[in-house]
C-alpha cells in the first residue's frame, strides 16, 4: 500500500518508538501535523510556546534517559527560532532528531515566503544534517538520522522536508538496519593502547580519574564506580559529567574546573597519571593550557577521535565506548595480578585530605541575607539528593553544580558547553514528561528565567509539577562578579532594573508562586513546595545581591592558582 | 609544512560545504581546493592542500574524518605520490621578439599554446607547484593577462588504490 509523506513520518517515529515530540506548528508541516493529530494515541505530541523550548525540552528528555529527543518546527523562523537547541546539542553532544519543514520543492532557492535554507545553516552545529528531496528516500533518511544521533559521540541530526513531498505518496517499508560506508564508530579499545594505559595505571603514584559526560552518554556510571574503586583513585568530574561517580562517595573530591573544588583541582595539578575518561579538557576545565597538568602524563578514552589531543596532548590514547573500554582496563590489570604502589597512593590521599581542609566551599547563613548556596543545600537535603535538577547560566548554575550533591547519572541537567541562558524552565518540561512521579527542580536565576519563561504556559497545558527554584539576587550575576574582579566594579549592564513580580507573573500562568525573603523560611518553603505533588511552584528566593561564586580560577591562570574567598 | 589531503567523499550536494565550512571555522588554511567525480559516479575526490604543523594536521584529518560525507581522508605526503596541477595563463606578445621568446620558454616548460588571437597566446602547463611557479616566474618578462591554476590534485603511485 503507498503511504503520503506524512503518513510515512508518522510510521517511522513509530518504529523508532517514539512516544513524545515536541514541537510548534506552522505552514509547511501541515501535513505532518495532520498525520500527528491521528496518531496522537501512540505519540504525544507536546506543544511548546518557543522552537527553542521545543528543543531544550527534547535535551532535557534525552538528557534524562537514554532515549533520544524528537521536535519538530515549521521552515523559516520556526527552524531559525530553533538553531540556538541545536548548536546547545551540539555543544554537549545530546542525541537529538529536528524535523524542520521546508517549502515546496519548486520554491527552494526563490527566497519564497518563510524559506531559509536550515540545511545551511546548521551545518556546523549539527552531528549531520539532511534534506530530503524524494518521498522515496524519507523513511531510509529518517531511519538514518536516528542512528547517527544515538551512535558514537551522539549529536543532533536535522532532516529538513519540503511540504509537497509530505503529501507525494510511494511504498512505505521501515529499513531494518542501516549501514553507511562513510560512517563505523570505534567502540572497542584498541588492545595495544589497553596495555599502554595499564603499564601507566600500575606505575602511578599520584593517579586521578577526570570522568566527564561522556561516562553518563555512555551508561557507564556503575563501570567508572567498579574501576575506581577497585584502584581507590581519587575521581573529579566536569561539570557534564556530575552524577557520573557519586558525590557522596569518599573517592570524590568534586567537580574541577573554573569552580570546581581546591581538591580536583590541586590534585590534577599535582597528579602524575591523569585518567581522562569521557571529557574533553574543556578550556573551562584546563585554563591557561600551557600550566595545565605539568607533572602528568595522560590516558584519554574518549569515542571521539577528535577529542583526544585537540587541546592537551596525550601519552595513551583510547577510542572507543567508556562502557567498553572500562572493563578491558580492569580485566587487563586483574591479568597481570598487580597494584599500583599503595603507600604512595596512601601518601597521595593524605596530601589531597590536606587540600580538602582547606573546606573550599564554606560559606556560613548569617545575617538577614538568603545565601544562595545555602537554598541549593537545602533543596538537595528536602530532596533527599534525589531530584532532578536542570539549571540555567550564570552563578546559581554554579551554586547548583557545587551544592547539589548527586550521587546518580542523568540528574543534573545543564547547558555546559553552549551555556545557554534560558534552558532550565524547557528541559525541565522534558525531563519531568519523561519522568512524571519524580522531584524536578530547576535551579535558575532571574536573568536566565526571563529568557524562556512562556514555557510556564506549557507547564499549565500538560500540568506539569515543577519546583523552580529561582535564585533571584537582582543581577546578571555571573556578568556582575566579572566586572567586580576584572572591570573594577564597572557594572555594565548587568544590573536587572524593573524585574517582574515572579509571583503574580507566576499565578498569571496558573501556577503557585512564593516569595522567599528570610533565610528562615528558607527550609518551610521547600518543604512545602515539594509537598505540593501535582502543582508547579515557582519560589523566588531573594537571595544576597552581590554573592561571589567561589573557589575561582581566574581566566587565564593556572589550577593551582585559584582564588578561595 | 605544506600538506596536499586527498579526501574521498560522497557526491552529494552539501558535502563540499561541509569540507569548506569546516576549514573556515575551526580556522585552518586552505591553500587550493580541487573537487570532481571519481569513475564511480556517487563518490568525489577532493585534493586540498593546507598548511600546519603536525597537531593540526593530525586535527584536521581527525576532523575531515568525523564528518559523515567523508568515506577517507589520506595524507599525500605519507606515501610515494604523484602530485600535479594544471595551470592556463594568457600572455600577450608585445612584438615579434617576445612572441619567440614565449613559445620558448613554454617549451621548455613543456606547456602547449592552446590558443592564440592576435598577439595573446593562451599556454597550458602541468607539472607540481614549484614547477607552475617557476613557469609564471619566467613569463614576467612579457604581460601576463591572466591565470586560472586547478589546484593540486595527486595519486599515491603503485597498485594500491586510495
Ligand atoms: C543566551 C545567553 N546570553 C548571554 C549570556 C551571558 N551570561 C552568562 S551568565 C549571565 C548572567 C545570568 O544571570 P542570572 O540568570 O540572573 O544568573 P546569576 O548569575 O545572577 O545567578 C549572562 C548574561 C549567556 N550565557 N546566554
Ligand atoms: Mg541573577
Amino acid at each position: 500500500m503507498k503511504l503520503s509523506g506524512a503518513e510515512i513520518f508518522v510510521e517511522c517515529l513509530k518504529a523508532e518508538k517514539v512516544d513524545t515530540i515536541f514541537g510548534y506548528p506552522g505552514g509547511a508541516v501541515l501535513f505532518l501535523y495532520d498525520e500527528l493529530y491521528k496518531a496522537e494515541d501512540a505519540i504525544s505530541h507536546i506543544l511548546v510556546r518557543h522552537e527553542q523550548g521545543a528543543i531544550h525540552a527534547a535535551e532535557g528528555y534525552a538528557k534524562s534517559t537514554h532515549k533520544p529527543g524528537v521536535a519538530i518546527v515549521t521552515s523559516g523562523p520556526g527552524a531559525t527560532n530553533a538553531v540556538t537547541g541545536i548548536a546547545d546539542a551540539y555543544m554537549d553532544s545530546v542525541p537529538l532528531v529536528v524535523f524542520t519543514g521546508q517549502v515546496n520543492r519548486d520554491l527552494i532557492g526563490n527566497d519564497a515566503f518563510q524559506e531559509v535554507d536550515i540545511v545551511g545553516i546548521t551545518r556546523p552545529c549539527v552531528k549531520h544534517n539532511f534534506l530530503v528531496t524524494r518521498v522515496e528516500d524519507l523513511a531510509e533518511t529518517i531511519k538514518k538520522a536516528f542512528y547517527l544521533a544515538t551512535t558514537g559521540r551522539p549529536g543532533p541530526v536535522l532532516v529538513d522536508i519540503p511540504k509537497d513531498l509530505t503529501k507525494d505518496k510511494t511504498e512505505f517499508s521501515y529499513p531494518e538496519t542501516v549501514s553507511m560506508r562513510t560512517y563505523n564508530p570505534t567502540v572497542k579499545g584498541h588492545p595495544r593502547q589497553i596495555k599502554n594505559a595499564v603499564d601507566l595505571i600500575l606505575a602511578a603514584r599520584q593517579p586521578i580519574v577526570y570522568s566527564g559526560g561522556g561516562v553518563i552518554l555512555s551508561g557507564a556510571s556503575s563501570e567508572l564506580k567498579t574501576f575506581a574503586q577497585e584502584l581507590g583513585f581519587p575521581v573529579t568530574n566536569t561539570l557534564m559529567g556530575l552524577g557520573a561517580y557519586p558525590a557522596t562517595d569518599k573517592q570524590f573530591v568534586g567537580m574541577l574546573g573554573m569552580h570546581g573544588t581546591y581538591e580536583a583541582n590541586m590534585a590534577m595539578h599535582k597528579a602524575d597519571l591523569i585518567l581522562a575518561i569521557g571529557a574533553r579538557f574543556d578550556d573551562r576545565v584546563t585554563g591557561d593550557v600551557e600550566k595545565f597538568c605539568p607533572h602528568a602524563k595522560v590516558v584519554h578514552i574518549d569515542i571521539d577521535p577528535a577529542s583526544i589531543s585537540k587541546n592537551v596532548s596525550v601519552d595513551v590514547p583510547i577510542v572507543g565506548e567508556v562502557k567498553n573500554v572500562l572493563p578491558e582496563l580492569l580485566k587487563e590489570i586483574q591479568r597481570r595480578g598487580e597494584k599500583p604502589d599503595q603507600q604512595a597512593l596512601a601518601d597521595w590521599w593524605k596530601q589531597i585530605a590536606e587540600w580538602q581542609a582547606e573546606d573550599c566551599l564554606k560559606y556560613t547563613q548569617d545575617g538577614d541575607e538568603i545565601k544562595a548556596q545555602y537554598v541549593v543545600e537545602k533543596f538537595w537535603e528536602i530532596s533527599e539528593g534525589d531530584a532532578f535538577v536542570t539549571s540555567d547560566v550564570g552563578q546559581h548554575q554554579m551554586w547548583a553544580a557545587q551544592y547539589y550533591k548527586f550521587d546518580k547519572p542523568n540528574r543534573w541537567i545543564n547547558s555546559g558547553g553552549l551555556g545557554t541562558m534560558g534552558f532550565g524552565l524547557p528541559a525541565a518540561v522534558g525531563v519531568q514528561l519523561a519522568h512524571p512521579d519524580a522531584t524536578v527542580g530547576c535551579i535558575t536565576g532571574d536573568g536566565s528565567i526571563q529568557m524562556c519563561i512562556q514555557e510556564l504556559a506549557t507547564c499549565q497545558q500538560y500540568q506539569l509539577p515543577l519546583k523552580i527554584i529561582n535564585l533571584n539576587n537582582g543581577y546578571l550575576g555571573m556578568v556582575r562578579q566579572w566586572q567586580e574582579f576584572f572591570y573594577q566594579k564597572r557594572y555594565a549592564m548587568s544590573y536587572m532594573d524593573a524585574l517582574p513580580d515572579f509571583v503574580k507573573l507566576a499565578e498569571a500562568y496558573g501556577h503557585v508562586g512564593m516569595r522567599i525573603e528570610k533565610p528562615g523560611d528558607v527550609e518551610g518553603a521547600l518543604k512545602e513546595a515539594l509537598a505540593m505533588k501535582d502543582r508547579l511552584v515557582f519560589m523566588d528566593f531573594i537571595t544576597k545581591k552581590e554573592g561571589n561564586v567561589f573557589p575561582m580560577i581566574p581566566a587565564g591562570a593556572g589550577q593551582n592558582e585559584m582564588i578561595l574567598v | 609544512m605544506r600538506h596536499t589531503l586527498s579526501i574521498l567523499m560522497e557526491n552529494e550536494s552539501g558535502a563540499l560545504s561541509r569540507v569548506a565550512g569546516l576549514f573556515s571555522a575551526r580556522g585552518y588554511n586552505i591553500e587550493s581546493l580541487n573537487v570532481a567525480a571519481t569513475d564511480d559516479p556517487t563518490l568525489s575526490r577532493l585534493t586540498l592542500v593546507t598548511h600546519g604543523n603536525d597537531q593540526i594536521i593530525e586535527q584536521i584529518m581527525k576532523q575531515l574524518n568525523k564528518l559523515i560525507d567523508v568515506v577517507k581522508v589520506l595524507d599525500l605526503g605519507d606515501h610515494p605520490h604523484v602530485e600535479r596541477e594544471l595551470l592556463l595563463v594568457k600572455i600577450e606578445a608585445s612584438d615579434a621578439e617576445s612572441c619567440d621568446s614565449i613559445t620558448r620558454v613554454s617549451d621548455i616548460f613543456r606547456g602547449r599554446v592552446v590558443d592564440i588571437y592576435h598577439r595573446t597566446y593562451t599556454i597550458e602547463v602541468t607539472g607540481g607547484q614549484d614547477k607552475l611557479n617557476a613557469f609564471l616566474n619566467a613569463m614576467q618578462q612579457h604581460a601576463v593577462l591572466e591565470v586560472a591554476r586547478s589546484g593540486a590534485v595527486g595519486i599515491i603511485r603503485g597498485s594500491s588504490s586510495s
